[in-house]
């Protein structure tokens, strides 16, 4: 087994564990406190203008009707059109769309070259002239490949022009702001001289990731490629440890906060959850906060004047 | 902008005033204010600026001591850095700390927030507005010296800033110089709220440093926990209030009301902000009027602090948000009440229904309701005799940050004052896209120092722009009364200040006043004329 093909397999295994960690931190977050903010998009007949169910009479005698495909559509919209953004903030999405939907259809070409190298390995041809599946793979991973490249890599570019051109801007990027966008720019294309010289249809590549699932050896075809694959693999074990890792917190960002309006209720799991909560000691040290005591008493009374420190 | 471009190294490095407001920078308003000049920015007193820090921008409103001696600067470091760990800790702050770390650690760093928000835009620009400015600047405290490895990675991940007591003392200030809105928050592509970053930075310096504004804390909450109102009035002086209330509906109306109270078993709570007791009595007898008419059952509380809806841990800690909402809780289960009505005040409406659906637990968990949507069933199910005609002028809604953006309650008030005011218009943009009144987060009860000038100049300027703009040449040229409907106690005393500070009854015949008013003006049960027209 060959070099880059360890630190592949690093790389893959720090990335998954770098993000079930982070997705696990927010998992584990205590329950907070009501913090919604409107339009909540499953709110069913009220979404459009930003209604909530506590515009009816006596709500909490209400079945409450949530709409889970106008929510879907939401998220749809948000995370593959970057709806927001393209409200919000125009000059930015003419460059993060073409970016962020260059990296979905770069994920698209991991996976099927995933799929086909699974296949591959169980003797299934994968080409322009074998059967339906093997050819449709083939000619998917080729329009996935070179379309991710190209718009991520126009989009990263637009990104860095924005970041570096930008006279507001300026003040709050970082240098590693810049190194990430120069990292993905150089990568794609690296990846894009390296296929389009040596591996135009992704075959070397998908032997490469047989190789990883096989736990054989390969043989690269050129250094180009070599340099393809080593860099590349570091760029995935670099983006869960950045704030590039931004799309596993946008999921709790939306739907543990923004979007949670569950109310509480008498007897409820989550009213338990809070009373567990109040359990807690607190250590604040301001002169009204009775330190060393539970919430649950802190908050019954204000502490007097006289026990002031 | 003539300014130099304040940032955030300058908070650590720059000994001088930050940010100089000039009126002459500000954006301009349309007619008939074209003509509008703003008089000079008044600084503060130079006793003051000996002891109080104001070198962010020139303004004080929360008042952080400058320290005199070495070590006292150091200890104020520490301290605050002591304050940001149990700010990032579940004992101490379970209740925010999804939130706050999901905001902290997600940021983009994009400023889609920075036009959101009317603070920013109406300063001209201002950096030191900006919500990035802000949030940037707790950010890189935190990553830089409360993370592992921070200082020697700061440099690379942007996290680049010296701490000292200045920077705590202008991140302070800066926390003030935000209304909660969260208009910012809508915007962010990420769902990064700005809005809770800011208060969650007014809670470290509560909580831990003891540093907070007095109108909010000693004459706030401290004071209603102990007196019973943040306004000073007493349950004893309350009922001379409600005796003044009777006769003034019996003068008014010619009804003959006894205000209800401490009324056990009744359907309904209702709790008042209790300013409207001192500034608009109009409005607690308005409601009066109509629950008596439609037959409702309900009462008043007069037990401590059950008279004063008022919750100003709201806008700046967890420990007494939770202190007054349990108050609240406890009156309504003693009384044994089916729901509790929050009468016209945006930001009780938040603290008892949204943030209290989380702290009224167990038997204290008594249902609560807007009254705006209580108001619409009377209104909507004709359970009041009304004429429309009766609101024959141009009325136009604000809406309440924290009664629309923060619990989608948009339409009650708009189907109300469309059957009532053939008149009405909406402002540009408005419901969940609204502008805040410029008061938010308690900025509305700040009147020491040049702060009251800095919110009718900045805070206040969007929405006092969106207000004329609500209303036609025509009319301005006509001298037509014209009526801005706040169902809420806070954006009216906001907006009674705008008002006042652009002489704009004078000048333009611009009016205030809340929703109950509208609706009293158009029952033909009462005499014509319950809205006074002058300004008050």
């Amino acid at each position: 087994m060959g070099v880059i093909q360890i630190i592949s397999y690093i790389s893959v295994i720090v990335a998954i564990v770098a993000m079930a960690a982070k997705a696990l931190r927010y998992i584990k977050a205590p329950v907070h406190f009501r913090w919604e903010l409107y339009p909540v998009p499953h709110e069913r007949g009220r979404a459009d203008y930003g209604g909530s169910y506590l515009e009816e009479l006596d709500w909490w005698t209400k079945e409450r009707h949530s709409d889970i495909f106008r929510e879907i559509k939401e998220m749809f919209q948000e995370i593959v059109l970057l709806k927001g953004v393209f409200h919000h903030n125009r000059r930015v999405w003419t460059s993060s769309f073409p970016f962020h939907f260059g990296l979905y259809l770069t994920i698209g070409w991991l996976l099927l070259l995933l799929l086909g190298a699974i296949l591959q390995a169980a003797g299934v041809e994968i080409s322009s002239g074998a059967s339906f599946i093997g050819a449709l793979i083939h000619y998917l991973t080729i329009i996935c490949g070179y379309a991710g490249f190209i718009l991520a890599g126009l989009g990263a570019f637009g990104l860095l022009t924005w970041r570096l051109t930008d006279p507001k801007q300026r003040p709050y990027n970082s240098p590693s702001d810049y190194f990430n966008l120069v990292f993905f720019d150089v990568v794609i294309a690296v990846a894009l001289i390296s296929h389009l010289t040596l591996d135009s249809g992704f075959v070397a590549m998908r032997g490469y990731v047989q190789s990883l699932i096989m736990f054989t050896s390969f043989s690269s075809p050129g250094t180009i490629f070599s340099l393809e694959l080593l860099i590349m693999s570091l760029l995935i074990m670099y983006i869960p440890l950045t704030r590039m890792s931004h799309f596993v917190a946008k999921y709790f960002l939306y739907h543990s906060v923004r979007w949670n309006d569950e109310p509480n209720f008498k007897g409820s799991k989550l009213e338990k959850h809070i009373m567990k909560m109040l359990g807690n000691r607190v250590s604040w040290s301001a002169p009204h906060i009775q330190k060393g005591q539970p919430w649950s008493e802190v908050v019954k009374e204000m502490k007097d004047d006289s026990e002031t420190d | 902008m003539t300014q130099k471009q304040t940032k955030i190294k300058d908070l650590s490095n720059n000994k001088d005033q930050l940010h100089v407001i000039e009126p002459r920078e500000l954006p301009k308003f349309p007619y008939p204010y074209d003509d509008w000049e703003d008089p000079p920015f008044p600084e503060v007193s130079e006793a003051k600026k000996a002891t109080k820090d104001t070198s962010l921008d020139g303004v004080l409103n929360v008042p952080v001591p400058i320290p005199e001696t070495e070590e006292e600067k150091e200890k104020l470091v520490a301290k605050f850095l002591e304050g940001l760990r149990k700010l990032l800790s579940v004992e101490d702050n379970w209740m925010f700390l999804k939130p706050l770390m999901l905001s902290l650690e997600n940021c983009v760093k994009c400023n889609t927030c920075a036009e959101a928000c009317p603070m920013y835009e109406m300063s001209g620009h201002a950096e030191i507005y900006k919500p990035l400015f802000r949030s940037d600047t707790l950010r890189r405290i935190i990553n830089k010296y409360l993370k592992p490895g921070g200082k020697l990675t700061s440099k690379f991940t942007g996290s680049d800033i010296d701490l000292n007591w200045e920077t705590i003392a202008r991140l302070a200030q800066m926390s003030y110089r935000c209304t909660l809105c969260r208009r910012c928050a809508q915007t962010c592509p990420m769902g990064v709220d700005n809005g809770l970053l800011a208060r969650e930075i007014r809670k470290v310096f509560s909580q831990e440093l003891g540093i907070v504004a007095s109108e909010l804390h000693e004459d706030g909450t401290v004071k209603q926990l102990k007196v019973g109102s943040s306004t000073g009035i007493s349950p004893t002086a309350l009922m001379d209030i409600f005796e003044f209330m009777e006769e003034d509906i019996t003068d008014r109306t010619g009804l003959n009301i006894k205000m209800p109270f401490d009324k056990s078993g009744a359907d309904i709570l209702l709790v008042h902000n209790a300013g409207e007791f001192l500034s608009w009595p109009e409005n607690a007898e308005a409601f009066a009027i109509i629950f008596e008419a439609a037959g409702l059952s309900w009462t008043l509380s007069s037990d401590l602090v059950g008279y004063d809806s008022v919750n100003y841990g709201l806008f700046y800690e967890d420990v007494q948000l939770a202190r007054v909402t349990l108050r609240h809780a406890e009156i309504a289960k003693k009384l044994g009440v089916k729901k509790v009505v929050m009468a016209e005040c945006g930001h009780a409406h938040k603290a008892a229904m949204a943030i209290g659906d989380r702290v009224w637990v167990d038997e204290a968990n008594i249902p609560r309701e807007s009254s705006l949507v209580t108001l619409e069933q009377i209104v909507m199910n004709d359970m009041i005799k009304l004429d429309p005609e009766r609101n024959q002028f141009p009325v136009t809604l604000h809406d309440p940050c924290n009664v629309t953006r923060s619990m989608g309650i948009i339409q009650p008030q708009r189907r109300v004052i469309k059957k009532i005011c053939p008149q009405f218009r909406e402002m540009t943009p408005h419901g969940v896209s609204n502008y805040c009144c410029g008061g938010g987060s308690g900025f509305a009860i700040m009147q020491s120092n040049n702060f009251p000038n800095w919110r009718n100049l900045i805070s206040g300027r969007k929405k006092f722009d969106q207000i004329l703009r609500a209303f036609t040449r025509e009319e301005y040229e006509n001298k037509v009364n014209k009526y801005v409907c706040a169902p809420c106690s806070n954006c009216k005393g906001q907006i009674r200040d705008l008002l006042t500070y652009y002489d704009a009854w004078e000048r333009a015949q611009i009016l205030y006043g809340g929703l109950v008013e509208l609706i009293v003006n158009a029952m033909t049960d009462v005499p014509e004329g319950f809205i006074e027209w002058e300004l008050h």
